[in-house]
Order: C-alpha cells, then sequence, then structure tokens
C-alpha cells in the first residue's frame, strides 16, 4: 500500500514533466508542414495567408510586400485572375512577422504602463498604508487580478478604448489600447509580488535608516529597493510572460489585422490573437502555421519566465 | 528639498493606489450597471437559442467541475510527492516545471489538446474542454499543495511515525488534514480562476446554443458565449454579454472570497 501511494504520487508529479514534453512536441508536429515549408524565414516574414506565384523570385516578392498587406484583396483577385487565364501555379505564404510584433508591443505598453503604477501601489502597501488599510487595498487589488480576463476585454471594448481613442487619436481598436488594457490586467499580480518582495526586506534594516533620520522616500530608494531589487525585476519580468500568452483581454482590442503598426494607435494581432480568431476557420497549411505561431509563443514565454524565475527569483527570496 | 521629495514620493504612491482601486471601482460599477440592467429572471430559465443564459451557465460549472475532479486529485498527490516523498534534483525539476505551466499562455494549451483530443474525432467536445482546464488547474494545485505543505512542522510527522503509522497513514491522516484549510483556499482559488478561464475552451469545446450534457458533443460555455455575443453588432446581444459577464464575475469572486474567508484569520 504505502509502494503503491509512493508510485501513485510519482507519477502524478511526472505527469507535468509529460505534459510539458507533450506540449512541445505536439505543437512541433502540428507545425511541421509550415516548418518546413517557411523554415526560420517564418519570423522575418510579414505576408500572410497570400497567394503568390510559384515561380515569381522571391526579390520580386518582397519590394511589394511593403504595399501588399494594404492591397491584399486587389493582389488577390489579380492573382485570380492570373489564374484563370494561365493557369499559373500559386502557393500561399505564411510569415509569422505581424503578429510577433505585435505581441512583443503590446507587452511593452502594457509593462510600460503598469510598472510605475505596480511600483506605487507596491511601496505604498507595504511602506504608507497602515496594517488594516493594507489589508483592505491589498485584497482589492488581488480581486481586480481574479476577474477572468474576458471581463477585461469587454470593459475595455465598450467604455476604455472609446476613452483612449477621444484622448489620443486613431482608432478604438489598436495596439495603444489593447497594450494598455493588458497593463490594467498585469498591474495587480505585479503590484501584489512587488508587495510581497519588499516585504522581505528586514525591519531591523529599516528601522535604523529611520533613526538615521531617513524619511520613506529615502529608505524605499536606499534601503527596500536595493534589498528587494532581484526579486522585483523577478516580478516585473513574471509579468511580462504572463501578458505575452493572454489572449482574452487583447483580442476584443487589437483589432486582429495582419499590418504592422505605423502608429501606435493602428490595429494589429498578436500570436494569441491570431491563434484565438484564425483557428476555427484555419486547414492545411494555414493550421500548421498557427501552431507554428503557437510555438514561437510557448518558446517565448518558457524562456522568459524561466528567465525569471531561475535568475532572479531563486527559491527561499521569493 | 528632502521633505518635499519625500511628500512628492507619497503623493505619487498614494496616487498609484487610488488609481489600482479606480480601475477595479470601474470595471465593477461599469459591470453592476450594464450587468444588472439587462439581467431578467428569464436568463436563468431559457437557453442562448432562446435568448437566455441557462445552458451556458450550466455549461461552465460543469466543465469546471469536472476538470477540478481530475485536476484537483492529481494535483494534490504530484503536490505530496514533490513535498513528502521526492529528494533531491527530480522533485525540484518538477516544483519548477510546474511553477512555469502555472504562467503558460493559455491559448497554447488549448491548441496543444485540441491536436490530440478534438481533429482525431472531428470536432469540439466536452471532453476536450475539460482536458484543457484540468491541465491549468494541476500546475496551480501542485503549487498550492506544496507550498502549504511545506507550512506543517516536521515535529507532526515525526509524532505520526512514532507511533508506528506508515508514511503514506501520517501524510494522509495527519499532514494532509494539518495544512486542509491552506490547500482548501487554494483549491478553491485555482478553481475560481479556471472557471473563467476562456481561451482553452475556444477551440476545444467552443460552445453551444443549446442546453446539453452530452460531453462529446460541444459543449456550452459562458465564457466561450461571452466572446460570440460581444462581437455581434446587435444590441439584444451584447446585453445578453453584459449580463452573462455580470454573472461570470459575481460567480467567480464569489468563489475566491469564500476561498479568501477560510483563511481570513491565518495571516
Amino acid at each position: 500500500m504505502e509502494k503503491l501511494f509512493q508510485k501513485i504520487s510519482l507519477s502524478s508529479a511526472t505527469l507535468v514533466l509529460v505534459l510539458l514534453l507533450g506540449i512541445f512536441t505536439t505543437l512541433f508536429i502540428s507545425a511541421k508542414p509550415a516548418v518546413e515549408a517557411f523554415g526560420l524565414q517564418f519570423i522575418t516574414d510579414q505576408r500572410w495567408n497570400q497567394e503568390i506565384p510559384l515561380i515569381e523570385s522571391s526579390d520580386t516578392v518582397i519590394e511589394d510586400s511593403d504595399d501588399a498587406i494594404i492591397a491584399d484583396e486587389d493582389d488577390e483577385d489579380m492573382i485570380l485572375d492570373e489564374d484563370d487565364e494561365e493557369d499559373a501555379a500559386t502557393k500561399t505564404v505564411f510569415g509569422g512577422l505581424v503578429p510577433i510584433i505585435g505581441t512583443l508591443l503590446s507587452t511593452l505598453i502594457a509593462l510600460l504602463f503598469a510598472m510605475p503604477i505596480a511600483m506605487g501601489i507596491a511601496v505604498f502597501l507595504a511602506e504608507i498604508a497602515s496594517k488594516n488599510i493594507s489589508k483592505f487595498v491589498g485584497m482589492a487589488i488581488e480581486l481586480l487580478a481574479a476577474i477572468p480576463s474576458i471581463i477585461f476585454g469587454m470593459w475595455g471594448l465598450y467604455y476604455f478604448a472609446p476613452l483612449i481613442a477621444d484622448t489620443f487619436g486613431g482608432y478604438q481598436v489598436s495596439l495603444l489600447t489593447a497594450g494598455l488594457v493588458l497593463g490594467v490586467m498585469i498591474l495587480p499580480f505585479m503590484a501584489a509580488v512587488t508587495r510581497d518582495s519588499m516585504n522581505t526586506t528586514p525591519d531591523v534594516l529599516k528601522e535604523s535608516a529611520y533613526a538615521l533620520g531617513a524619511t520613506k522616500f529615502e529608505v524605499v530608494k536606499d534601503i527596500i529597493f536595493p534589498y528587494s531589487k532581484t526579486g522585483i525585476i523577478g516580478s516585473i519580468i513574471l509579468a511580462l510572460g504572463r501578458a505575452l500568452g493572454e489572449t482574452m483581454a487583447v483580442a476584443f482590442l487589437i483589432g486582429a489585422v495582419y499590418s504592422l503598426p505605423d502608429k501606435i494607435t493602428d490595429p494589429t494581432i498578436s500570436i494569441p490573437v491570431a491563434m484565438a480568431v484564425n483557428f476555427g476557420e484555419a486547414s492545411g497549411l494555414g493550421e500548421s502555421a498557427l501552431f507554428y505561431l503557437g510555438l514561437i509563443l510557448f518558446v517565448m514565454s518558457f524562456a522568459v519566465i524561466s528567465f525569471a524565475k531561475f535568475y532572479f527569483l531563486k527559491r527561499g527570496n521569493a | 528639498m528632502r521633505l518635499q521629495i519625500n511628500k512628492l514620493f507619497l503623493a505619487l504612491s498614494i496616487l498609484s493606489a487610488l488609481i489600482g482601486l479606480g480601475f477595479l471601482g470601474w470595471i465593477l460599477v461599469t459591470l453592476f450597471i450594464k450587468g444588472v440592467s439587462s439581467l431578467h429572471l428569464t436568463l436563468f430559465l431559457n437557453d442562448l437559442v432562446d435568448g437566455g443564459l441557462r445552458n451556458l451557465i450550466v455549461g461552465q460549472l460543469v466543465l469546471a467541475l469536472l476538470a477540478a475532479l481530475i485536476g484537483i486529485p492529481l494535483g494534490m498527490i504530484a503536490g505530496i510527492y514533490i513535498r513528502e516523498y521526492g529528494h533531491g534534483k527530480y522533485a525540484n525539476l518538477i516544483r519548477d516545471l510546474s511553477d512555469i505551466m502555472v504562467s503558460a499562455p493559455s491559448i497554447v494549451i488549448g491548441a496543444f489538446v485540441y491536436s490530440f483530443a478534438v481533429a482525431p474525432f472531428g470536432g469540439a467536445n466536452g471532453f476536450a474542454g475539460i482536458i484543457a482546464l484540468s491541465i491549468m488547474m494541476i500546475p496551480i494545485i501542485i503549487n498550492t499543495t506544496d507550498s502549504m505543505l511545506s507550512l506543517v512542522p516536521k515535529e507532526l510527522r515525526e509524532a505520526g511515525m512514532a507511533l508506528g503509522a506508515s508514511k503514506y497513514r501520517v501524510i494522509l491522516d495527519v499532514v494532509i488534514k494539518a495544512a486542509k484549510v491552506g490547500i482548501m483556499t487554494g483549491v478553491l482559488l485555482a478553481f475560481a480562476r479556471i472557471a473563467g478561464e476562456t481561451a482553452p475552451l475556444l477551440f476545444t469545446s467552443e460552445t453551444s446554443n443549446y442546453f446539453n450534457l452530452d460531453l462529446t458533443e460541444s459543449f456550452p460555455s459562458l465564457t466561450v458565449s461571452i466572446y460570440n455575443l460581444a462581437n455581434e453588432p446587435e444590441k439584444s446581444s451584447r446585453d445578453l454579454a453584459w449580463a452573462a459577464s455580470f454573472i461570470l464575475t459575481v460567480m467567480v469572486l464569489l468563489i475566491n472570497l469564500a476561498g479568501r474567508y477560510l483563511t481570513r484569520n491565518k495571516k
């Protein structure tokens, strides 16, 4: 019985490893046709689901790829016409550049927006507020973290985005609004983890500084921050890792257009949104390309999260 | 000068806290106003096909509950392994991997499940949704169990052993009992989290307009339907989406608060 229980518990633990390896292999197998067709150029190619004549050399394609997206429909029509006349062979090209850039930029905006506010909240909770207020506000912030992401998306689309669009101009669905709503979403998580890091500063250190006449600002700047620096940086990167893979809040707001944004207020697309929006209708190479994107996303967030975990948040100080 | 900087710093910090609270308030008030104004008793009696939400609420709860039924025991036993049995590198590896899995992109988990539980069977099914949600849940439960068990003093284990109980008896009857409240809280928080998930369900169980408890077909889901309804142009659909969002948020926050209430005196 003892042995049996031990075996069961060992195999459940191993399940995590199996799942992770399973995700990697499955994504890779499903992405394989696209990996074989486009190779690593997939990452730098901004064309998504475009038909190009097979014989045409790649140089000419790159030349007109700038206008290709705007002229998307015309191009297709032209190619279709060609098809009818000459029966020229075409192939469909998928490139991941746009979703990859969209993911990175929206995460960056989210980070820039959330970081200062999260720091402020963490300082407030850890140092300024009295115990009861800190408990209450801390709880409220944690509740904000518990709200399902789809709610952030709905609220963002109908209430936050119009406000942002009025203020900054441009479209209501854009990189900017998606990034900001993403920022609001990761804010509570970042604040909570940063607060926990700050709380690890020994009271003796703080009290000594106060005794020397330091102000709160000086204590935070010279004592707490240096002491908990790695923890704070770790939690920021961890929040970044989460933001990369967030789907629903961004899906409502980013616009889901395969074009590189010229301005921050232009719509574009991110990897999770590409998967959410296009998966249903995709088949064959298109589906495989989406799996390729998924693989890239998984590798990216895996790398970011493990970097945060192992480099900054070593067990015991987090 | 120092004092002014300090004042400015304090003001900015308090302002941040107010901004944070402001967003929470803004979202909750919006949800409440939009949700309550579109809420009718009939929403709970009709299915989506007749303009109600009954099938979706039931479907979402069934998916989350069945996923919990798989995720909780597996996660707990795995957590027990890495804290009680595992030693050295392997247990640490599992601990780190499950830590990473907690933050893994949920849409990728959906795609993963799709490729082995949806594509081979020709269509969305409830089982696939349950699998996806339980994969999300397992690492959370592992982490909770692990950290809660670490709080149980070593002396309790030794006392159990000294009475001649075997190790697994000590774990099940002594250690788990001591960590019960903390684990319950973790379980409820994890449940609240997966109950509000959308992305893993998008292409696994999808959603359905009809009342359906057959897990081999596409399964009604509140979250996925919110996504679909919110993108429809008709105002009635959007009102329905708001009502559904309100119900979902109330559900999730209540479960979350219930979990916190359990450990209210422990912190």
